[in-house]
């Protein structure tokens, strides 16, 4: 199963990790223009607990909940991957609701956004993992199913 | 191979192709047939709203696509059930039809309910607001300029409001109760709701009902008039409990399962709206809301197959939302209370005996502040603590009441979790 | 307070069209020079607080910072430069003694870029290293003078203890204290992977890193923190360290503020406490009591381990060295003027000492001289920037070479010279927690591992060019030196030829 994970002990909260997703997840190719003057919508959020910040970004469980409680089909997991299939979306919220991460937020334009893994926008690495400045974040791949939708 | 097993799914919902699911994930030879009362693949019901509020169509509003049964094999019968024959093992249809099984999963949803209401039979143009069929319906018996009447503003009469809201002349919805969306929301969160839809042009007329109708006057209760075009009914539901019921089985408001979606009837299961199950604080509840019956297949559906799957994490919750103002609501209303609200939005908590036990969360994306546009963000996080029990003890209960965050949650909980933790 | 006279040293400029207020730059900034105002939703600077670090730089996704050097000027005076108009007002103000750290930044010569490496042609072939093999495998320790020979004949083994490494190449000392945690660990597993060795400095050695002892050169020091018999015997080779080249004949001077949780355990001092090493090792006088503290510390380890006597380039350290080489140590350690610190007062790191190119060459010719060379091997350290500088120095007799401020350079740092302040952005010279956690050991220890490695390609690539396949047959061989630019005098002290000659 692939997903972003995060060491805490690394993380340093520069939330460098959600401007370059906000940039992958734009489609234009200058973060500048991407960026500039807006609110950003990132899938993955920086926490600040204090002594501790970290990166906190979909799952991707195994038994996803917010598939299994999508109204409208929209969210739907394929090769391990829980995508959202925004033309279905119709914003009802459902899976804000049960997302045990809070790693689904609303889009800003009526349908909600969650971490794709970039696999749409880049070649391999994850835009968050890419960019991160102390490898606090990687892309895990391996077979072992931590995380499951019981949160 | 004689001995595959015969699964018969009555039903043909959400529940329905979830059971289907669950039994391929243990079962991938067994035979399956599902008896579905629509003449139509599944599709999500949720979604009529929106379809006349044309931000969904009908190819969209598909549960799964069109090949999903002949790749799981599942033999779909067009038809309903009208008993089960528990001595030779067979699910008698209504056409008079008989099948074999080893297993049955009752996933008969629910009816709409309709009170005796003195001349509702004079009404030419009436609808429920159920189905599919339902929506066509309705669709095609409405204009720019037709007055609706809405009778129950509950979630089925909200939503179908909003959905033709743009369509219609006026819109008017009324219901016995004192305030909208009464089973999930109190006075001062539903007031919020209300002020949105009032906003677009929607009458209410709460705490009044309809004493008589003529065909195309409502005369209420409480002595006013309202004259309509087209009469809409979605008053409530009941569970579809009488298959069960008619052999036996156990039933309350829905049909009686244990947590592994066993009814009291041996080899008969049941999942979706039509059962009544002990949420996650042991309170028997009916739950019809669209991932328990997800959830609730799944897992009837593994049991059949011979597998073991638990639900023992089904909570009353509900996302709803109108014109941009969302309600996200979880759990029962019970406890302490900790609220905190504003111009548009609400955050409430309810809390006993050291848990989280229910929360309503309302925000708008149009809220002129950041907390009201953000109010319900990461509900989910609140969710999970009822839905696992957590006590509030363990966790930073108020820092999580003040912003949701897996900060808040125990270490533990946030290492295995969110990381690979390799050092 | 009164006016200070001084004009921010650098500003911060900031691209307007690029910047998009991600506040990176603020996080990130401990010196706190960046903030964001929420009201035009714009960064402002203080520039007053930036030591260009270049942290802000390096991290803003969308490259809308620079650091520039302020153009505000005094009046043009040959004599009077800015920075000694400045230093004069900082005194003014605080009444103190000022402060630097890392090397020594003025305009001295560096003899490294005075000196030429020679190449083959024709007569003589030159070795391509990606075809046949190249040894820049060193042994440290003392040489036999002579083959000795039991009643039977065979050979018997009287090498004396030998720190073997596969380049000549260690990293230089640096306290745990001085730097941090992270950065110690990167420099313990880069040396580990790499075949060399990383010193603990005067700190004490961490009870994580004891797995790295064999490739750790444990210190002893005049404050003699964290000294006890299972620290000497962890380490491949111990140091005594005499002296630094940043601040010779003066002695170290952690703040209390510093020894907190695992730096006061390890340097096993109460919390709190300045840790004050003395110039001077108090019980070394003379070199018959340097030589007491060398066998105190073979008797120790059971002459088990060579004993590497550190000392800084001063002006009669060919006479030193041969003191050293006959007090029993193994290996010479000498360290120029030019080398770094984390915090030394500036008047004594910018004027005290000399060179090390010269010192190293005084060295290796006395030791000659006296016939002495091969009782003891050279390392020599004091700014070595490249493979080309380690290519000179063996050369000139050295038989390895020390590496810190390049070591710190690929771990991030960017010569700031603000060590001392306890506030390295980069997570090197700092003991606060979120500073130091930016720093993580993989990447730092990788990093460092690809420095030395591409310098190991270098070396290679410049021993074949001279027809060398093994880097012992470089050693002191000053044919292959040229000198340009100096004097007959350098020429001399270095012993090489100048160019054309």
């Amino acid at each position: 199963m692939k997903r972003v994970v995060v060491n805490e002990k690394w993380c340093l909260g520069c939330h460098l990790c959600e401007y370059n997703c906000a940039f992958s997840n734009s489609g234009m190719k200058d973060m500048v223009k991407a960026l500039k003057g807006r609110d950003i919508f990132p899938r993955i959020r920086v926490e600040d607990g204090g002594d501790i910040t970290f990166a906190v970004s979909c799952r991707h469980c195994k038994d996803a909940i917010c598939v299994k409680s999508c109204i409208s089909g929209a969210l739907s997991k394929k090769d391990g991957v829980v995508t959202i299939d925004k033309s279905k979306c119709v914003g009802c919220y459902t899976c804000i609701l049960v997302c045990p991460y809070g790693a689904i937020t609303n889009d800003g334009e009526g349908a909600v956004q969650k971490c794709e893994l970039c696999l749409s926008t880049t070649a391999g690495t994850p835009a968050c993992v890419a960019g991160c400045p102390n490898r606090a974040l990687t892309l895990d791949d391996d077979d072992i199913e931590t995380a499951d939708a019981r949160g | 191979m004689e001995n595959k097993k015969h699964y018969v799914i009555i039903g043909g919902g959400i529940a329905a192709v979830s059971c289907a699911e669950g039994i391929r994930s243990v079962d991938k030879d067994g035979f399956i047939t599902l008896v579905c009362g629509e003449p139509r693949p599944a599709y999500c019901r949720p979604l009529i709203s929106y379809y006349l509020e044309g931000k969904s169509e009908l190819e969209r509003m598909k549960y799964r696509p069109d090949t999903f049964y002949d790749e799981n094999g599942i033999d779909v019968v067009f038809d309903t059930a009208s008993s089960i024959d528990t001595d030779t093992c067979e699910v008698v249809l209504s056409s008079g039809d008989r099948i074999a099984y080893d297993e049955v999963c009752v996933a008969t949803g629910s009816s709409p309910f309709v009170p005796p209401m003195e001349g509702l039979e004079t009404v030419e143009k009436r609808f429920g607001f159920m189905t599919v069929d339902d929506a066509l319906a309705l669709e095609s018996a409405i204009d720019e300029n037709c007055r609706v009447l809405i009778v129950g503003a509950g979630l089925i009469g909200l939503k179908c409001a909003e959905g033709i809201c743009e369509r219609v002349g006026s819109v008017t919805v009324c219901d016995l109760a004192p305030r909208v969306l009464s089973s999930i929301l109190d006075d001062s969160a539903a007031k919020l709701i209300e002020d949105k839809l009032t906003e677009h042009g929607i009458k209410f007329l709460l705490g009044d009902t309809v004493a008589r109708f003529e065909p195309n006057t409502a005369h209420m209760k409480s002595g006013e008039n309202v004259d309509f075009d087209v009469l809409v009914l979605a008053v409530g539901v009941r569970a579809n409990v009488s298959l069960v019921r008619d052999i036996g089985g156990n039933v309350g408001r829905g049909i009686i399962v244990d947590n592994t979606m066993r009814t009291t009837v041996p080899h008969i299961y049941a999942a979706g709206d039509c059962v009544q199950m002990a949420d996650v604080n042991g309170v028997e509840r009916v739950m019809a809301i669209l991932p328990n019956a997800a959830l609730g297949g799944k897992c009837a559906g593994v049991n059949m197959a011979g597998g073991e799957s638990v639900f023992d994490t089904a909570a009353p919750m509900n996302a709803i939302g109108f014109f941009g103002r969302h309600a996200l609501t979880a759990g029962s209303y019970e406890g302490d209370v900790r609220e905190d609200s504003g111009d548009g939005w609400l955050r409430r908590f309810y809390i006993k005996d050291g848990y989280l036990c229910g929360f309503m969360l309302i925000g708008d994306e149009n809220a002129g502040s950041a907390i009201g546009s953000h109010a319900y963000d990461r509900a989910g996080i609140y969710t999970s603590l009822i839905r696992n029990h957590i006590p509030l003890d363990t966790v930073d209960a108020e820092a999580l009441l003040r912003l949701p965050s897996v900060t808040s949650m125990t270490p533990e909980y946030r290492r295995t979790k969110m990381a690979a933790w390799k050092n | 307070m009164g006016v200070e006279f001084i004009y921010p040293e650098f500003e911060v400029v900031r691209n307007s069209s690029r910047c998009i207020a991600c506040r990176v730059c603020e996080r990130q900034c401990a010196n706190e020079v960046h903030s964001y105002d929420p009201d035009e939703r714009v960064m402002l600077s203080d520039e007053s607080k930036c030591v260009n670090c270049q942290r802000c730089v390096s991290l803003c996704p969308t490259r809308a910072l620079k650091i520039v050097k302020s153009d505000c000027t005094f009046r043009e005076n040959a004599n009077w430069q800015s920075d000694t108009i400045k230093e004069i007002y900082k005194q003014a103000n605080s009444g103190g003694v000022l402060l630097s750290s890392m090397g020594n930044p003025k305009m001295l010569p560096v003899y490294w870029d005075k000196i030429l490496i020679n190449a083959s042609q024709v007569t003589n072939p030159s070795i391509d290293p990606l075809r046949e093999p190249m040894e820049t495998r060193v042994f440290l320790g003392k040489k036999p003078r002579s083959i000795e020979r039991d009643e039977g004949g065979k050979i018997k083994n009287n090498l004396t203890p030998q720190l073997e490494l596969s380049m000549p190449v260690m990293f230089s000392a640096m306290s745990y204290g001085s730097i941090s945690y992270n950065a110690h660990k990167s420099l313990a597993e880069a040396a580990t992977r790499l075949g060399i060795c990383y010193n603990t400095g005067e700190g004490g050695l961490h009870e994580d890193f004891y797995v790295y002892g064999p490739n750790t050169i444990v210190q002893v020091a005049s404050g003699r923190f964290g000294v006890f018999a299972d620290y000497l015997d962890a380490g491949a080779a111990i140091e005594i360290k005499m002296g630094q080249g940043a601040k010779p004949g003066i002695g170290g001077h952690l703040p209390g503020k510093k020894i907190v949780g695992d730096v006061s355990r390890t340097r096993m001092i109460p919390e709190g406490s300045d840790a004050i090493s003395p110039a001077p090792h108090h019980d070394i006088y003379s070199i018959e009591d340097l030589r007491q503290l060398v066998y105190s510390l073979k008797e120790a380890t059971q002459y088990k381990k060579p004993v590497i006597v550190k000392v800084a380039a001063v002006h009669n350290i060919a006479a030193i060295a041969s003191g050293i080489a006959r007090s029993g140590a193994d290996i010479i350690a000498i360290d120029g003027f030019r080398g770094g610190t984390g915090a030394a007062p500036t008047r004594i790191r910018d004027n005290v000492g000399i060179p090390i190119e010269l010192a190293l060459a005084a060295c290796d010719r006395r030791l000659r001289e006296e016939g002495i060379r091969n009782d003891v091997s050279l390392v020599v350290g004091g700014s070595i920037r490249s493979a080309s500088d380690v290519i000179k120095a063996v050369a000139l007799g050295a038989d390895a070479c020390y590496v810190a401020t390049a070591a710190l350079l690929a771990l991030g740092c960017h010569l700031c010279r603000t060590c001392h302040t306890g506030n390295c952005n980069w997570g090197i010279a700092t003991q606060r927690p979120e500073l130091v956690k930016r720093l993580n050991p993989e990447t730092g220890a990788e990093r460092l591992y690809n420095l030395m490695t591409a310098w190991r390609h270098e070396i290679k690539e410049l021993m074949g060019g001279m027809g060398i396949n093994s880097i012992e047959a470089l050693r002191g061989n000053r044919l292959m030196l040229r000198g340009v630019n100096m004097t007959e005098k350098e020429l001399e002290i270095l012993g090489i030829s100048h160019a054309g000659e």
